[in-house]
């Protein structure tokens, strides 16, 4: 399906107006969840992290341990094991919902390609959305560790500060980009796929709703550990 | 290798079956221009197959299907984009899209080519006034009751003037006289249009109706519908039944009820 759908964008037409109405639906509207997400991230990293470090007296190192966390996992992960949640569900059901309601087959039989009118928009979104939402995850959760830090565990700011500005590599800021862009792929393919192969009727959408979050949350789990791994290699 | 001819839709010898269930077997018909063919049976009997077939959703497992003369059983999607857009279809419950506005689905088809916006909507109000539902132009399809959903169902496949027009069950579950409604539109069609249709349906009631009503324009300009009396017959309708995925009757309404085929008779008699 990803093959078919990057040869069918190349051709008109383009579904410029859609792809947009899918950023601000994926983006704007998820930004509410992935803020709470990265805060809360973030204020828990740092008080799980200051408290052990506390036992050796290097509570200084708070904010490189909070940013390496969550930049090069708990961001994109969690990001977008959210966003798997509200958006691949999403788009399981609306598709699925048109496939039994024969709105996919009334769509071809006039003579538009489902492909590249409900696939593309739904796969080029999420694959800039996914790493827009992490950026946002990794920044307020960056802030929230920063509150924590300071306020509860006592850490200075500027200390804080000045630790996790020094914990961040250019690649970790890239591996921690790259990663939320596979993942956007693999919500998009894997949601689309359940959406578009739904049958049973009203009890088949909600299969293919549950299918796509559960595959999606699996193959982002696993593709984590290999990206992981090659980031890490070329580090 | 491709072959043309001269009909409108045309099977010949097509088989299909999901998985191991046989839906249609060694199915054979012919649609002239500007015929209507009513295709009956009971549920389950291939009937809505054989629309998709035309349309080229599915793609048999063995046979040769003709659209407009050419040979479309081979064709890729790309190919029967071509195809579809001689092609209107009315599907059972409408399949409008929900989240577009009656006006944008009905105009569709002429977005989907780019058509500048005075044009879609000439069009549109156009094909809303055949079905007699101007009014309802800019509401939600969930805001419209099941006859009137079927009717800008029936709007939607007739925009781009298609030759052909394929109706699966449009009156299933309706009011008699919302169904009779539909039923004298696809007269219109047939009559007056000179659109070749293929009419999936069960209901007795549209068989009587499709077979003994004709529309003509009257001395006041207005569309007419009239009974044919004894001293004629419709040509342009024409029966097939479908059985167990077979054509077991194909011919003219007097030849249906005369026919001697004990699962006809009794389909007739409880239908």
């Amino acid at each position: 399906m990803a093959g078919r759908a990057f040869m069918r964008a190349l051709s008109k037409p383009y579904y410029v107006r859609e792809t947009m109405i899918q950023m601000d639906s994926i983006g704007v509207g998820s930004l509410v969840i992935i803020i709470l997400t990265g805060g809360f991230t973030g204020g828990i990293l740092a008080l799980q992290t200051s408290d052990t470090l506390k036992t050796f007296g290097a509570t200084g190192v708070t904010g490189t341990l909070v940013m390496t966390s969550l930049v090069r996992e708990m961001g994109p992960v969690l990001a977008s094991l959210m966003i798997a949640g509200r958006v691949g569900s999403a788009i399981a059901a609306e598709l699925g919902s048109m496939v039994v309601s024969e709105q996919v087959d009334a769509m071809r039989a006039l003579g538009t390609d489902p492909i590249k009118k409900l696939v593309w928009p739904r796969l080029f979104a999420l694959m800039i959305m996914t790493p827009a939402l992490t950026l946002v995850a990794d920044i307020v959760g960056a802030i929230g560790g920063w509150i924590v830090a300071s306020s509860l565990m006592n850490v200075a700011s500027s200390v804080y500060i000045s630790s996790a500005k020094d914990a961040l590599t250019y690649n970790d800021i890239i591996g921690g980009l790259i990663k939320p862009l596979v993942f956007g792929f693999i919500i998009a393919i894997v949601s689309c796929r359940a959406g578009l192969r739904t049958s049973g009727g009203t009890v088949g959408v909600g299969r293919s709703t549950t299918q796509a979050v559960v595959l999606s949350d699996i193959l982002i789990l696993a593709a984590d550990f290999f990206l992981g791994k090659i980031i890490l290699a070329f580090s | 290798m491709a072959e043309n001819n001269n009909s409108a839709i045309e099977f010949r010898n097509v088989a299909m079956s999901y998985d191991e269930r046989v839906i249609l077997e060694d199915v054979s018909f012919v649609v002239n221009p500007g015929e209507t063919k009513i295709v009956m049976g009971g549920s389950g009997t291939g009937k809505s197959t054989i629309l998709k077939l035309v349309l080229g959703l599915i793609k048999p497992d063995s046979g040769r299907i003709f659209v407009d003369g050419e040979d479309v059983t081979g064709h890729s999607e790309k190919d029967m984009v071509e195809v579809r857009r001689k092609l209107g279809m009315v599907f059972q419950d409408g399949a409008l899209f929900d989240s577009l506005t009656v006006y944008e689905n009905v105009g569709y088809r002429l977005f989907e080519r780019g058509l500048p916006e005075p044009e879609i909507e000439e069009n549109v109000c156009r094909m809303l006034q055949f079905v007699n539902l101007e009014n309802v132009m800019y509401m939600m399809p969930s805001e419209l009751s099941g006859g009137m959903r079927r009717r800008v169902g029936i709007a939607r496949a007739l925009v781009g003037n298609p030759k052909l027009v394929l109706f699966d069950e449009p009156t299933a579950g309706l009011d008699p006289p919302t169904a009779r409604t539909i039923l004298e539109l696809a007269i219109k069609l047939r009559d007056l249009e000179g659109v070749s249709s293929i009419f999936v349906t069960h209901r007795m009631d549209d068989v009587k109706q499709l077979s003994s009503k004709f529309a003509t324009i009257g001395d006041s300009g207005e569309v007419e519908f009239r009974s044919e009396d004894g001293n004629m017959c419709l040509v342009n309708t024409r029966f097939i039944m479908l059985r167990k995925g077979k054509v077991i009757f194909s011919g003219t309404d007097e030849e249906l009820w005369q026919s001697s085929d004990p699962y006809i008779k009794d389909f007739l008699r409880k239908s």
